[in-house]
């Protein structure tokens, strides 16, 4: 049994026949395990995560058959009972550091908030547990920083602090999205290091949202490659590097300068996401994709698995015997 | 070679255009501007508009009702005061005036408001704390309190009133234009400008006014409503216009008396002041709205 | 926070001078002779005239009698009422609590019912009540209040009897004044009923008074909600499992209360302007009926010294305001 189990979920906004933010996504996470979420931004990569911790308000719709978290059926789930678990057994880690925090309140105070809601702490065991939490997170004079405001950190110590936050009740899984694209580039190693040596240590399971193939590359299991919406491939990560199956995916890997070494420039996809009004009606990569065939114009291909994976594309770029 | 037409779509809309689109967009901007047009237009014509005379007293009709009551006359159609005069006319001259106090009143303070915005914008270290600690001075005192001041000196009267009032609103237009002016300096075009050679006076009144005009037209509008409001409060206190003149508020302070048995001739003309009021209000948020969209969450 | 406050006062001193100037500039510039304005008597005896010229110090040139002024402020003399004969700042003390006890019941009138219907117009953006509170807001920030006033007499004093129409406490009572707050007073009378009747005289006035500040702190407390609402840092309180009400108070209002604070603040200036025209018309006796009275009367030491204390009264609380604006948010505080 999975730790997160999600089948065909839809997001969208506005009416029930809006182009869906989020479209028909199949995603399992085990226990213990990191998984990637690569895409574009639009791809509906924090969407998805966003609906998982009913962040998704009107008049955004959520649907899906099933959206098993931890044998929970998060979906069916209502306020107070929701509220048990978000933030405790499942926790989230946001992209701008510096606008997560709220800037009336101290370090301690926001930490302690979450011992307080979810465990009960209060007082000096909540403070003596907040304290041991910034430790934790490698807060350098950790004692003196409970009492300080978020304007007082920079960009790097305010992520620390979102992610002490987050795993202050011992999470099951942590989702970090983009943890560390608003921050300076010497500082985004460390975060990525501390994320994974809290996921080790706590034996949690941890989602990487990000855009940036490179770090996917070093820290996760399996990726789950997003495009307008839709699952395009899902994958181990050796293999997938190695010999991807979508064209997509192979577009986001040449678009690493590691892997196009010795070429001139780097390969890009021409074109943009699709939008509301030139959504094709075929494959949704059809008008970007290179290896485009006359079916893929006319049919949406499915999310088909194979023995490596799987991957939504009637011409895989590796010959795959599909499973059944 | 063949002409192709020009594709009407891709062509900019002129600025007036698209500024009423923006605004014709907002339903109560609309409405207030159909009332201050029905305004001006009584106002205009108030002659010929009102029914009588405002102040011609008819002695065997003191205080009767307006018409959809008992004892009402169709001659009186909004009834008449405790000296029989009739108040839809009193009411229609009023406009006049309250038109014409927050109309001089607005002149006559957005332009010294306008001059020294610009001096103190232009002379920030020579004049400009100097002004504008003058204009700290005078925000210190709560307009009205300020306004009665004014007119505690000057003495009571229509010109004092449109006086006090100027003086009054002088502090907003001040800051307002010095902020916008401190603003649009550091711009580029301003020092393009600058090498281009132009005077001191063409810097300030052609290259940088007119981008700082729009926060100055919505400000402009709100301080005519509450000039409105200022000057009827005056004249309710007696400090005002006096009587028998037809203003609103000094029409308010004689029907005070009649509170217990006419309801009318108190209820009326504060209606009248607040249906202009609330109608330029109106116009200004949609003038802002239009205008200047960064201003959408300022009061 | 010590410098913050340090930096505040300094820009209060050039303001206040600034007052006294201006009103040292007001019995000047009324047209006339200054002694028969300063007595309050025309043809005076010209040996008089010159008498009081002197004890006045009018003939010294402008720049010393300025500082008489000054030192006459400075030793706490603020003249006294031509119509009395009694110290202006000794009136000035009776009156005070009646004005400060009005405009304490109308800001908590106005800020409590205000806050409530901004939040919830925010929470239910785009409804029925959202729009009816904008509406109602628009209305009440264009209101004439002492037409306000008087409808409010007609319909709930005459029409139908539930408040009194003047005054601060029915004449049947006989209230020693104490704290010179009549809701105290007349608790430590131990009269009976007193406390209710001063209560019913206080309503209306209140009601009227906060009428304007009521519609600016809904319509700032909504849209400052809104901009809150919309922040990072609510969407991080929600994914801490917080329940919605620890949400929208704990995290948003603290945060959107900066902002409305400030208008509070600004807010007062327009009470005390408020309060000359509400005490007026409900005859309650405070600094703005009697600053009205006296420019009827041309007692004119009254005139001069009351706008003087008005004016200090608004830096003061502005100057307050600005502290507690530093106190809410700690970004401010903390700026070198």
């Amino acid at each position: 049994m999975s730790l997160l189990d999600i089948r065909n979920l839809s997001v969208r906004f506005g009416a029930a026949d809006a182009v869906p933010v989020v479209d028909g996504l199949d995603l399992s996470v085990e226990k213990g395990e990191v998984l990637a979420i690569v895409g574009e931004s639009g791809s509906g990569k924090s969407v998805t995560m966003m609906a998982l911790m009913g962040l998704i308000d009107a008049p955004g719709i959520v649907q899906a058959d099933c959206m098993q978290f931890d044998n929970t059926d998060m979906l069916r789930l209502k306020g107070r009972q929701r509220r048990r678990i978000v933030g405790k057994d499942l926790s989230m880690v946001f992209q701008d550091p510096m606008t997560a925090l709220n800037p009336s309140y101290t370090v301690g105070f926001q930490i302690e908030e979450v011992l307080h809601q979810h465990l009960g702490l209060k007082g000096k065991a909540a403070r003596a547990r907040a304290l041991e939490l910034l430790e934790r997170v490698e807060i350098p004079g950790a004692a003196s920083r409970l009492d300080a405001y978020p304007h007082q950190l920079s960009g790097g110590m305010s992520q620390r602090v979102a992610i002490a936050m987050a795993i202050a009740a011992e999470p099951k899984l942590l989702i970090a999205d983009e943890p560390t694209t608003a921050l300076d580039v010497t500082i985004q190693a460390q975060i990525m290091e501390l994320l994974l040596d809290l996921q080790r240590d706590q034996g949690m399971a941890l989602v990487l949202i990000t855009h940036d193939l490179a770090v996917v590359a070093e820290t996760a299991q399996r990726v789950c490659v997003m495009y307008a919406g839709q699952a395009v491939e899902l994958g181990q990560v050796p293999t997938l590097f190695d010999a991807p199956s979508h064209p997509y995916t192979e577009a986001l890997l040449k678009a690493i300068p590691e892997h196009s070494a010795g070429a001139r420039r780097l390969a890009t996809l021409p074109g943009i996401v699709p939008g509301r009004y030139d959504r094709p009606q075929g494959c949704l990569l059809s008008p970007r994709c290179p290896y485009v065939q006359p079916r893929c114009r006319d049919e949406r291909p499915t999310l088909d698995a194979h023995e490596r994976g799987a991957a939504r594309c009637f011409f895989p770029l590796v010959p795959t015997t599909e499973v059944a | 070679m063949t002409v192709t037409s020009l594709d009407q779509s891709l062509l900019y809309p002129s600025p007036l255009k698209e500024f009423w689109q923006a605004f014709s967009h907002n339903k109560g901007a609309v409405c207030g501007l159909g009332f201050m047009l029905l305004m001006v237009f009584c106002a205009l014509f108030a002659p010929w508009v009102a029914p009588h005379h405002p102040s011609e007293q008819y002695r065997d009709f003191l205080l009767t009702p307006p018409v959809w009551l008992e004892g009402g006359q169709w001659r009186f159609l909004l009834g008449t005061d405790e000296l029989g005069r009739d108040l839809l006319s009193r009411l229609i001259h009023g406009a006049r005036l309250s038109l014409l106090i927050g109309l001089a009143s607005v002149v006559l303070s957005l332009i010294p408001g306008i001059l020294l915005g610009l001096v103190a914008g232009f002379f920030p270290r020579l004049l400009g704390p100097g002004i504008m600690r003058l204009m700290d001075i005078m925000l210190a005192l709560p307009s009205l309190l300020l306004a009665v001041a004014i007119v505690a000196i000057l003495g009571p009267g229509l010109i004092n009133t449109i006086f006090a009032i100027a003086i009054v609103s002088l502090p907003s237009y001040v800051r307002l234009t010095r902020a916008a002016v401190m603003g649009e300096l550091n711009r580029d075009y301003v020092t393009a400008a600058q090498l281009a050679g132009a005077s001191l006076p063409r810097l300030m009144f052609f290259t940088v006014l007119p981008n700082c005009m729009a926060p100055l037209i919505v400000q402009a509008t709100l301080s005519f409503s509450s000039a409105i409001l200022d000057a009827a409060a005056l004249g309710f206190l007696g400090l005002g216009v006096q009587p028998p003149t037809p203003e609103w508020g000094t029409m308010l302070a004689s029907a005070r008396d009649y509170i217990e048995r006419a309801w009318w001739v108190v209820s009326l003309p504060g209606l009248a002041i607040l249906l202009s009021v609330l109608a330029i209000n109106l116009m200004g948020d949609g003038l802002r709205d239009a205008l200047d969209p960064k201003l959408k969450n300022a009061i | 926070m010590l410098s913050f406050i340090a930096r505040r006062l300094g820009l209060l001193i050039p303001t206040f001078f600034g007052v006294t100037l201006l009103t040292f500039a007001l019995i000047r510039l009324i047209p006339g002779d200054p002694v028969e304005v300063m007595m309050g008597e025309r043809r005076v005896d010209p040996e008089m005239h010159a008498q009081a010229m002197e004890r006045l110090g009018l003939n010294k040139p402008l720049y010393a009698q300025y500082f008489d002024y000054i030192g006459q402020l400075a030793s706490g003399n603020l003249g006294e009422s031509l119509r009395s004969r009694e110290s202006v700042w000794k009136e000035f003390l009776t009156l005070f609590p009646a004005t400060v006890e009005l405009a304490l019941a109308a800001l908590l009138f106005a800020g409590t019912l205000g806050v409530i219907a901004g939040v919830i117009a925010a929470l239910k953006r785009g409804s029925l009540f959202d729009h009816g509170v904008m509406g109602i807001s628009l209305t009440g920030y264009s209101m004439p209040i002492f037409w306000w006033g008087l409808l409010l007499i007609m319909f709930f004093s005459v029409g139908l009897g539930w408040t009194p129409v003047s005054g601060r406490i029915d004449l049947l009572y006989d209230i020693p004044p104490v704290t010179g707050f009549m809701l105290i007073d007349t608790l430590l009378s131990e009269e009976q009923g007193a406390f209710v009747d001063a209560l019913h005289h206080l309503i209306l006035p209140a009601i009227v008074l906060g009428t304007i500040p009521l519609a600016v702190i809904a319509r700032m407390t909504r849209s400052a909600m809104l901009e809150v609402l919309r922040e990072d840092y609510i969407r991080t309180a929600r994914a801490k499992g917080l329940s919605p009400t620890r949400v929208v108070f704990v995290h948003g209002l603290r945060n959107a209360l900066i902002p409305v604070l400030t208008v509070f603040g600004l807010q007062v200036g327009a009470l005390l302007a408020g309060a000359v025209l509400t005490e007026t018309i409900f005859s309650w006796p405070g600094i703005g009926k009697w600053l009205i009275e006296a420019i009827g009367a041309r007692d004119y030491p009254v005139v001069q010294n009351g706008i003087l204390l008005i004016a200090c009264l608004v830096i003061l609380v502005n100057f307050t305001v600005d502290i507690l604006y530093g106190l809410a948010n700690p970004r401010i505080r903390h700026q070198k």
